[in-house]
């Protein structure tokens, strides 16, 4: 039996959390109450990041590092305003299809070459090259012209009006200077990239960590924090262990992580705010079965979805109504849920012809049973315990329902793309703009496109098409509050819940602030007192 | 006669003897669940969410607010399942192989070893990860593929044991006697290769539970809400600060059937060995 | 002697080739398609888009055989190509991993037969006894284990409740600024969990070879003999009978290898251990083709040289072998 010990031991430590004893925190003085340089931030990363470059990157550890490397003419500030960033600021002409761009006239690359509007020219240029790799096109398709007036003056002609195009100016403005005369694509500098940033590339090792150091001529000062080092651990339960013995400073938690005992958090602090994304369980409306509205009616009121959000999300986390968070200007408080009523489903599945005639549970109609598969990917577990709960909460009413969780690639390549599903359990990630376009307008269904369902609805056509044409927020505001309340009453996903982000943060950083942005929005100004500096920089 | 003898010499060798009762009672416990359990593995109570063990839970709950004790029990009957069906696809196939190399030889043997050589050179669970993604993950394929992929062992050591056969007096007079080709291989030679094949068949559900284990960290094990034990040890893995027993009781379960099967497989090795038969 | 290499090298040569066939056949076919590591989707970023101009780029719309044949002919030139997910040249991004993995395997290879060959002579001198069931038991928990669970137990008690260990990574973080002994004690330090780990988990062959073949070696005429001769008992196991005894391991050894290279990644995973297993993970996930065969052939190329070495050293060591090609 002594074999066992080990792990027996480390149980009994699991169970009564018996760590190491806490080392005390000193108590700030004055001093320490003034921001200071010095110190690491450490994040951890499941992924590598693939490729340094703000134009080709798509994925979230690519994006993250960029972050703090490259800045876009435009930014989102703490209060989710469109702000200058490059640009010092912009005017935009009556008609909305003429912008100028007054760029920043103290802006150094990283290497000490000063910006000019050339840096942005060229970006545009790359962003419309069909060789260039970059996933990012399709929000430049509507510009007709991008010409440098003089050094430090942008103007951006549009063909249409397109009302996220300032947003989509946040994209990462990257240097002309580099990669000219080279293939974009395979160019060093994705390796080694050169930005704008508070922060410099210092080094890469793949699958180990990516470390950036201060950029001491940051156009809005020198940030405080010396050194960030994002270390890429693969699997979320060490990176958690990883947190409590305090090598990482920094990581998103689960809801389950979120609640653990408080001795886990002596030395970090934890945060919750709602994220810009929403989870759904959307419908193959080419499919004939879900193609009946009553049947959609009756799926949504024969979900418990309190239950879910208490169980997957542990109640970090809201219903959702319709395609924008709460957050959004865009949401309409007024659009009601679909309660739970399973009664109700019964006889709306039964209006519909759907009924339990050889008593085998399952409701069946001309002879074929109520049956259908629901798709979701692998590796996002609250997406698979949805799932699993749906299908218990479905087999209440008599409808059967298979769980096949998929591996990314397939997922995306030979069901998702194909709309090869009969329902499908995902998420967005929303821009800080309303506009979905993309996700819902009839136009956009076909291989590869984002309205996978196949929704096809003329009138919400039309109010997604003027969504993107009109530039005053009150007016879009009316446009897109009738898109929520449309969806919400014609269901063709059955929208979840909007999660809430759930970031923790080492205790020892200052001026963490929780904004409608998020924490993170400042970092520049986080610090660490002298006294609690963890890590120094060698010279 | 021969077997009587072995039987005596298997109650003898208490490893073997502790593994097998201790396989008697993970099966017979993963048969008779549905007498042992009234939970059904597979009802969900959220509000029950991650209970620790209890009277009414005895193995505690897990995240969906499921019994983990019935989810052991039934989960214990998936993962009997692959381990099984996997070796015997995999023993069929390698005793195939390997009966035909080894009797016919020439152009054959080397072709089949060739082939056998190839699969050898390949990570195993590299080469399974890749019919994997061919196939996408539920519990058949998840059996046919380890399956599949685990026989060139097998298949090497049935060659080498039928190579030093078929010299032997009675292939050689079957032979004389004009028997056909499969009769001498499955009638004549088939029954001195029981041992060996019995052996590696032992060893070889427990490597299939592993590795079953290894798929389902992975996600890409049985599909949800099926239970094995391989799937309620890896959602384990995220609750480990809260709920140690969802890792603990599945990660018991496996090592301790593994090894019973192990140390079973090595006791029949022992008792068969021909050079302590004298 | 010149023939029989000959021929093992070109019996080599069509393995090789195979498995790069294989690897071929079975990714091209493979649903799915590049990720480009993404895992998630954004409404903002058109990933099919992107995938789509990646297909034309690097003509992953030809027949697989026709790619095949593209990848063998820049083979020829030791050309693995680029991976899709970041551009880097295959070879490069091997040659991080491959000195990290050998580096692991090395370690726990050598402590294994450290370990491995007293404990099984110790189980054959004591055949039947506490002593050899309790080895058996031990070397069998390891084999039995499911190895990420043990290691997250041990990650738990050794790296946060006691503190003692690192827990995951193989250097710490400020390591670039150390002197060169502490950066190799630091290394060392990380290091412990995972060698020690899969020591463990790797014991079983080695020490139930051991001491199955020293039983049966012990029955030999020659043992006895030397015995008779009145030869001190653990001179005749020692010198006599572990040598011949200890012969095959060789062979074992080499088949052994490939999941030594690749096979690792669960373990590099929960370990965030920058090797191979999880290189050749990520890629087949991507669909990252170039790096799946390159990890492919480099790993079977090791293993079949690793073979091909093993089968000489026997042949070196044991005279009973002749050179016949005959296994």
């Amino acid at each position: 039996m002594k074999f066992f010990l080990p792990a027996g031991f480390s149980v009994c430590c699991l169970l009564s959390a018996c760590g190491r004893d806490p080392v005390p925190e000193p108590a700030l003085s004055a001093a320490d109450l003034r921001p200071t340089r010095g110190d690491t931030f450490v994040e951890a990363s499941l992924g590598d990041p693939s490729r340094l470059n703000p134009l080709l990157a798509s994925d979230s550890a690519s994006g993250s590092v960029n972050g703090y490397l490259f800045n876009g003419l435009v930014k989102y500030d703490r209060d989710l305003k469109l702000v200058g960033d490059l640009a010092e600021f912009w005017t935009v002409s009556p008609t909305g299809l003429d912008i100028v761009f007054h760029l920043r006239k103290n802006v150094l690359w990283h290497d000490g070459v000063p910006l000019t509007a050339d840096d942005v020219v060229f970006t545009y240029q790359r962003l419309i090259d069909p060789k260039v790799m970059t996933p990012y096109g399709s929000d430049f398709a509507l510009v007709k012209s991008v010409t440098a007036v003089d050094p430090h003056t942008v103007r951006v002609v549009y063909k249409e009006p397109f009302a996220p195009a300032l947003e989509s100016w946040g994209i990462g403005i990257v240097p002309q200077h580099i990669f000219q005369n080279t293939d974009f694509n395979t160019n060093f500098a994705n390796r080694a990239p050169i930005g704008t940033g508070p922060y410099k590339f210092q080094i890469l090792k793949t699958d180990e960590k990516t470390v950036l150091v201060a950029n001491p001529h940051y156009f809005e000062g020198r940030p405080n924090i010396d050194r960030v080092v994002i270390r890429v651990i693969p699997d979320s339960s060490v990176q958690f262990l990883e947190l409590r013995s305090q090598s990482i400073d920094s990581m998103g938690l689960s809801p389950d992580q979120y609640m653990a005992y408080d001795s886990f958090f002596k030395h970090h602090q934890k945060f919750r705010y709602p994220s810009f994304s929403y989870t759904f369980f959307g419908f193959n409306l080419q499919r004939e079965l879900f193609k009946d509205l009553r049947v959609r009616q009756a799926l949504s009121l024969a979900l418990d979805k309190r239950e879910i959000i208490d169980g997957v999300l542990l109640g970090y986390g809201r219903s959702a109504t319709g395609p924008f968070p709460p957050s959004s200007w865009a949401f309409d408080p007024t659009v009601p849920e679909l309660l739970f009523d399973p009664v109700r489903a019964k006889a709306l599945l039964a209006e519909a012809g759907w009924r339990d005639t050889d008593g085998d549970g399952v409701l069946d109609k001309d002879g074929k049973p109520f049956a259908f598969t629901v798709i979701t990917n692998q590796g996002n577990k609250m997406r698979e315990q949805t799932a699993v709960i749906l299908q218990a909460h479905l087999a209440r009413v008599g409808i059967k329902v298979e769980v096949r969780v998929l591996e990314w690639s397939s997922f995306i390549h030979d069901f998702v793309d194909k709309g090869n599903f009969d329902a499908i359990i995902l998420g967005w990630n929303l821009g800080r703009d309303p506009d979905q376009y993309l996700i819902w307008h009839s136009s956009q269904k076909g291989e590869g496109r984002y309205n996978f369902i196949g929704y096809q609805n003329p009138l919400a056509d039309k109010l997604w098409e003027d969504g993107r044409r009109t530039f005053d927020q009150r007016e879009r505001q009316v446009i897109y509050r009738k898109l929520h309340r449309m969806l919400a009453e014609d269901l063709p996903y059955i929208f979840l819940y909007y999660p809430e982000a759930l970031p923790t943060v080492h205790k020892r950083f200052q001026s963490v602030i929780v904004a409608p942005a998020g924490i993170g929005w400042n970092f520049r100004e986080w610090y660490v007192p002298k006294s609690l500096q963890r890590y120094r920089l060698a010279s | 006669m021969m077997w009587r003898y072995y039987g005596i010499r298997f109650l003898g060798n208490r490893l073997a003897l502790a593994g097998a009762i201790a396989l008697l009672f993970i099966g017979l416990a993963a048969w008779t669940a549905p007498l042992l359990t009234r939970h059904n593995p597979n009802e969900q109570r959220l509000t029950e969410r991650l209970q620790s063990p209890s009277a009414n839970h005895l193995l505690g709950t897990d995240d969906l607010g499921r019994d983990v004790f019935s989810r052991m029990l039934y989960g214990g009957r998936v993962s009997l399942r692959v381990g099984l069906l996997a070796v015997a696809i995999s023993v069929t196939l390698g005793t195939l192989v390997g009966l035909v190399a080894g009797y016919w030889g020439g152009v054959t043997d080397a072709v089949l070893m060739r082939l056998v050589d190839i699969v050898l050179c390949f990570p195993t669970i590299f080469l399974i990860l890749m019919v994997i993604a061919f196939l996408e993950p539920s519990l058949w394929n998840v059996m046919a593929v380890i399956g599949f992929t685990s026989w060139p062992g097998l298949a090497r050591l049935v060659r080498g044991e039928t190579l030093s056969l078929r010299e032997r007096d009675f292939v050689l007079a079957a032979r004389g006697l004009g028997l056909s080709a499969p009769r001498i291989l499955f009638v004549h030679l088939l029954p001195h290769l029981v041992a060996p094949i019995l052996v590696s068949a032992t060893l070889g559900v427990g490597g299939a539970i592993l590795t079953e284990s290894a798929l389902s960290f992975l996600g890409l094990g049985v599909q949800p809400p099926l239970a094995s034990w391989g799937n309620i040890l890896t959602s384990g893995k995220d609750y480990l600060h809260v709920a140690w027993w969802l890792s603990i009781f599945p990660g018991v379960a496996i090592l301790v059937t593994v090894l019973a099967l192990n140390l079973l497989g090595e006791g029949l090795r022992d008792v068969f060995d021909p050079r302590e038969n004298q | 002697m010149g023939a029989y290499l000959l021929r093992r090298l070109s019996l080599t040569l069509v393995v090789l080739v195979g498995i790069t066939l294989l690897t071929s056949v079975v990714m091209r076919l493979a649903p799915g398609g590049l990720t480009g590591g993404v895992t998630d989707l954004s409404a903002r970023a058109s990933a099919h888009e992107q995938r789509k101009k990646f297909i034309a780029l690097y003509d992953l719309d030809k027949p697989w055989y026709v790619q095949y044949g593209r990848w063998l002919k820049r083979l020829s030139r030791l050309d693995f190509g680029r991976s899709f997910k970041d551009d880097r040249p295959v070879l490069e991004k091997i040659g991080e991993r491959l000195p990290n993995t050998l580096l692991l395997n090395f370690l726990s290879l050598g402590l294994v037969f450290l370990v491995a060959i007293p404990v099984g002579v110790l189980a054959a001198v004591k055949q039947n006894t506490f002593w050899d069931r309790a080895v058996s038991v031990f070397v069998f928990v390891g084999f039995s284990v499911p190895t990420f669970w043990l290691a997250l137990m041990l990650m738990i008690l050794f790296g946060v409740n006691l503190g003692w260990l690192p827990l995951s990574g193989l250097h710490s973080l400020n390591a670039d600024e150390m002197s060169f002994a502490a950066y190799g004690a630091d290394m060392g330090k990380h290091l412990i969990l995972p060698v020690l780990i899969s020591t463990f988990t790797g014991l079983a062959g080695l020490s139930r070879f051991v001491r199955n073949g020293l039983l049966e070696v012990i029955r030999q005429d020659y043992i006895r003999t030397a015995r008779a001769k009145g030869l001190p008992e653990s001179r005749v196991i020692f010198h006599h009978a572990l040598r011949n005894a200890l012969l095959p391991v060789i062979t074992i050894l080499g088949l052994s290898l490939p999941d030594l290279i690749g096979g690792g990644f669960i373990f590099e995973t929960i370990f965030a251990f920058p090797g191979m297993g999880r290189l050749g993970f990520d890629a087949i996930m991507a669909r990252d083709f170039p790096v799946v065969m390159g990890v492919g052939t480099i790993a079977a190329f090791l293993t079949l040289a690793g073979n091909f070495l093993a089968d000489l050293a026997y042949a070196a060591v044991d005279p009973r072998i002749r050179l016949s090609g005959k296994r």
